[in-house]
């Protein structure tokens, strides 16, 4: 019980925010799902440190990381399907040159 | 049973009509067998309830009734139903004779069993039809053209009237005097194709119609004050009371104005003066509907009504007493109306019209009777008449009908019904002669054995033995009149030598026509000796005086029979002795109407009155409907307001197309909201970059800013 829970927030929030600048900065499709983790784990660690501090009789915390985890597996496997389909036909994986629904 | 019999005494003459109409039209044998077999059975029943109605002690105490609830009025019910009294049972008793009698007879006069015309079209009376027997050429009567159709009005005719007699209530008796007022608009212009038969159909409905018109009104007051329709009801003690003490209006009672309303109908249905004009155009029709309206139905009816309502006519007078105004309008317009057609009567040469005119005359005598307060004599004087003005009308049809054949036979082109064309007949037509002089001595009175006799007489007596001098002496010249015209028509018609080759030539017509003649004609003579005065000298008492006892026996107190006076008596057989001795000897010699001193202008013309009412009428209703109603009202003021409403409506259109339609709903509402889509569209357009990661950017920064406004505002405290 040395290390305070704001460490953990502060950790949680710089993993966020490099998760968010790589989404927003790379052109990379991969790298942009890549970002996403980053976001997804730094809310996961969130949901562990509010429950390790605040609530640890209830499981709340822990399951909703959990469930964070499935969606998260879920979601890389759809996005990884989405991007080789998109490499197939187009031969790219640059977010913006995929801009088939642009006016 | 009786109860039930007298419920079905209408029905079978109302499906024989139906029966015939829709079925057996182009049928004449089976038509006229059903008309015929539906007349026979309203009169088996008719006949059952007579005799029952005989059996029965006192029995105008235990009528024969029955009703039923029909219309709901509020928490009240309209009722209605049938009843025999002892008046209606006698009045059955003459309808169901006249009535069969004329459809038998109806057979013959519309020569069954002859060939069809050579040229006979519906709605002109049959032309005859040629035949070739022997080598040579006859032409002989044709079949009548719409012969089936006849028998299914006469039918309904009869309906009308039986339902008119059973009929316990005003409503019931109502709807069966419109029946017939329908029936007689549809026989008298039964040969429509005759102009003359069609106004003749058109002026007896409209002036019946007066008087019906003013019967309802008359009825509508009875309803509303006494709140029902029934006879029996309307005819309590209490009530008449209640009616003879409540003032009206013109300083009547309300009784006296009820009934001067109904009566009213009866100058129209009865043909009294002053709409006794409808009657002698309709002779149009067939001999058999004259008949028909004349004595066993439709005129009838009318007498019917008012001695019917005598109770409510009479309420609050006592015999004895003055007559109350009611009563006395009735006895002047009875008087009146039996002095003014005999006079007219006295110059007619169409052997119908002097027939007519004297049933206007006779029903004058009944009228006045009832009037002056005599009820049975003016009971006794319908049935009389009844059967001898039905016998005189069938045998006045079978004279026509005799002429007719000589006329087609001779070829001689003359009036069949103008009796100065007749003569000699006595030997050619011997049964229609003997019946037709029984019918008209009744019609005079002529002594002792004839019926007319003995009614006429009870009027006299009645008349004289009250007190009502003018009524007695107004009648007495009448019958004198009476006694003339009929001696002037049978000597005409009947004795001297034929005036025409035509004449020669007619014969004596089937059986199915003298049959009912012959019937008739002893009902002509019989019927007046059920009712022969008690103190008459010699005959009274011999047989008693049935009909009084019986027929008095329908008002709430028997009627005090009038004491014997010799003055009415001598009266009377000097009026009829005198004007047939008259008659006789006026007109055996008289060749042509140029010989008959009697032919003035006023009598001829019937006093001018159709010239009148069409002058103060006709002329003025035709002039109204073409000046006032057409021009003005119809084609200024209605035309006009009309095409102003349409000019209004094509303006308030003009207006809401131009400066509503168009530019709100158009082009604001309907363009306006597809250019703002548009519009906004291709601004919003801009913003679908397609670059996913601007769109991060984008909501991310609303996130930011949310977050911060919350963090600030709502968060912060």
């Amino acid at each position: 019980m040395s290390i305070p829970l704001n460490w953990y927030l502060i950790l949680a929030a710089a993993l966020f925010s490099i998760g968010l600048f790589g989404v927003l900065s790379r052109k990379n499709a991969i790298a942009i799902l890549l970002g996403v983790e980053l976001m997804l784990n730094a809310v996961n660690i969130n949901l562990v440190a509010f429950w390790r501090y605040l609530d640890p009789v209830k499981m709340a915390g822990q399951v909703f990381a959990i469930i964070v985890f499935a969606v998260a597996a879920a979601e890389v496997a759809v996005g990884l399907a989405l991007i080789i389909s998109v490499y197939r036909r187009r031969r790219t994986v640059v977010a913006d040159e995929i801009d088939l629904m642009k006016w | 049973m009786e109860k039930f019999i007298i419920w079905l005494l209408p029905l079978p003459p109302l499906l024989s009509f139906f029966v015939i109409l829709l079925f057996t039209n182009k049928n004449k044998a089976l038509s006229h067998s059903i008309a015929v077999g539906a007349a026979g059975l309203s009169w088996l029943g008719s006949m059952i309830i007579f005799i029952r109605a005989l059996g029965v002690k006192e029995f105008g105490k235990h009528i024969f009734g029955s009703s039923i609830n029909w219309l709901p009025t509020g928490s009240t019910w309209l009722r209605i139903g049938v009843q025999i009294d002892p008046f209606s049972a006698v009045v059955v008793f003459f309808v169901a004779w006249t009535v069969l009698a004329i459809f038998v007879y109806s057979i013959g006069y519309h020569n069954f069993g002859q060939p069809k015309g050579d040229h006979d079209v519906a709605g002109l009376p049959p032309h005859g039809a040629t035949v070739t027997e022997n080598g040579h050429k006859h032409t002989i009567p044709s079949i009548e053209p719409m012969y089936s159709r006849f028998f299914a009005f006469i039918s309904l005719f009869a309906f009308g009237m039986y339902t008119l007699v059973v009929s316990d209530n005003l409503l019931t008796l109502f709807v069966g005097w419109e029946i017939m007022g329908l029936c007689s608009y549809l026989l008298i212009g039964f040969w429509f194709g005759k102009p003359s038969a069609r106004n003749a159909a058109v002026k007896a409905f409209m002036t019946t119609r007066i008087g019906d018109v003013f019967m309802l009104l008359g009825i509508a007051f009875v309803y509303s004050f006494t709140g029902s329709l029934s006879f029996s009801e309307i005819f309590k003690p209490e009530m008449l009371h209640a009616l003879a003490s409540t003032p009206a209006f013109f300083g009547l009672s309300a009784a006296g104005i009820i009934g001067l309303l109904l009566f009213i109908g009866t100058v129209g249905k009865s043909a009294q003066w002053p709409l006794h004009v409808w009657l002698p155009d309709a002779m149009e029709g067939p001999t058999p509907v004259s008949a028909m309206i004349h004595a066993a139905t439709m005129v009838s009816a009318g007498v019917y009504m008012v001695i019917r309502m005598f109770p409510l006519i009479s309420a609050g007078w006592t015999e004895g007493m003055p007559l109350n105004t009611t009563m006395s309008v009735i006895a002047f317009i009875g008087a009146f109306t039996a002095l003014f057609a005999a006079t007219i009567a006295v110059a007619q040469n169409d052997i119908k019209r002097v027939l007519a005119y004297s049933t206007i005359s006779q029903l004058g005598f009944m009228i006045a009777a009832l009037g002056v307060g005599a009820y049975v004599a003016a009971a006794f004087h319908l049935v009389t008449h009844a059967f001898f003005k039905a016998l005189l009308f069938l045998g006045s049809g079978s004279v026509i009908h005799g002429m007719e054949h000589g006329v087609l036979h001779t070829g001689e082109q003359v009036d069949a019904q103008d009796m100065f064309n007749m003569g000699g007949l006595r030997k050619k037509m011997p049964i229609t002669f003997w019946t037709f002089l029984i019918g008209g001595f009744a019609l005079s009175g002529f002594p002792v054995l004839t019926a007319g006799f003995w009614s006429k007489d009870e009027i006299f007596a009645e008349a004289f033995g009250n007190g009502h001098l003018a009524v007695f002496i107004i009648l007495a010249v009448a019958a004198f009149l009476t006694a003339f015209y009929t001696m002037r028509q049978i000597t005409l018609t009947f004795f001297g030598k034929p005036r025409t080759t035509a004449a020669e030539h007619a014969n004596e017509t089937t059986w199915t026509m003298t049959v009912p003649l012959i019937v008739l004609s002893i009902f002509a003579v019989g019927f007046g000796w059920v009712g022969i005065p008690e103190q008459f000298p010699g005959l009274g008492g011999l047989v008693p005086n049935w009909f009084h006892e019986f027929v008095g026996g329908t008002l709430a107190e028997l009627p005090k029979a009038v004491e014997f006076s010799w003055v009415p008596l001598i009266t009377s057989l000097c009026v009829a002795l005198g004007g047939l001795f008259l008659g006789w000897l006026m007109y055996r010699k008289v060749k042509s109407p140029k010989q008959d001193f009697l032919q003035i202008p006023v009598l001829k013309n019937k006093w001018y009155f159709d010239e009148i009412y069409n002058f103060v009428f006709v002329k003025p209703a035709y002039w109204i409907a073409e000046k006032f109603t057409s021009l003005y009202m119809d084609q200024t003021v209605i035309d006009g307001f009309l095409h102003s409403v349409a000019r209004f409506s094509l303006f308030l259109g003009h207006a809401f197309r131009n400066y509503f339609d168009k530019p709100v709903i158009n082009e604001f509402i309907g363009d306006g909201t597809g250019n703002v889509v548009k519009v906004s569209g291709s601004g919003l357009r801009k913003i679908q970059a397609g670059r996913i990661q601007y769109y991060m950017v984008v909501s991310i920064s609303v996130l930011v800013i949310f977050a911060l406004l919350y963090y600030f505002m709502i968060g912060g405290r």
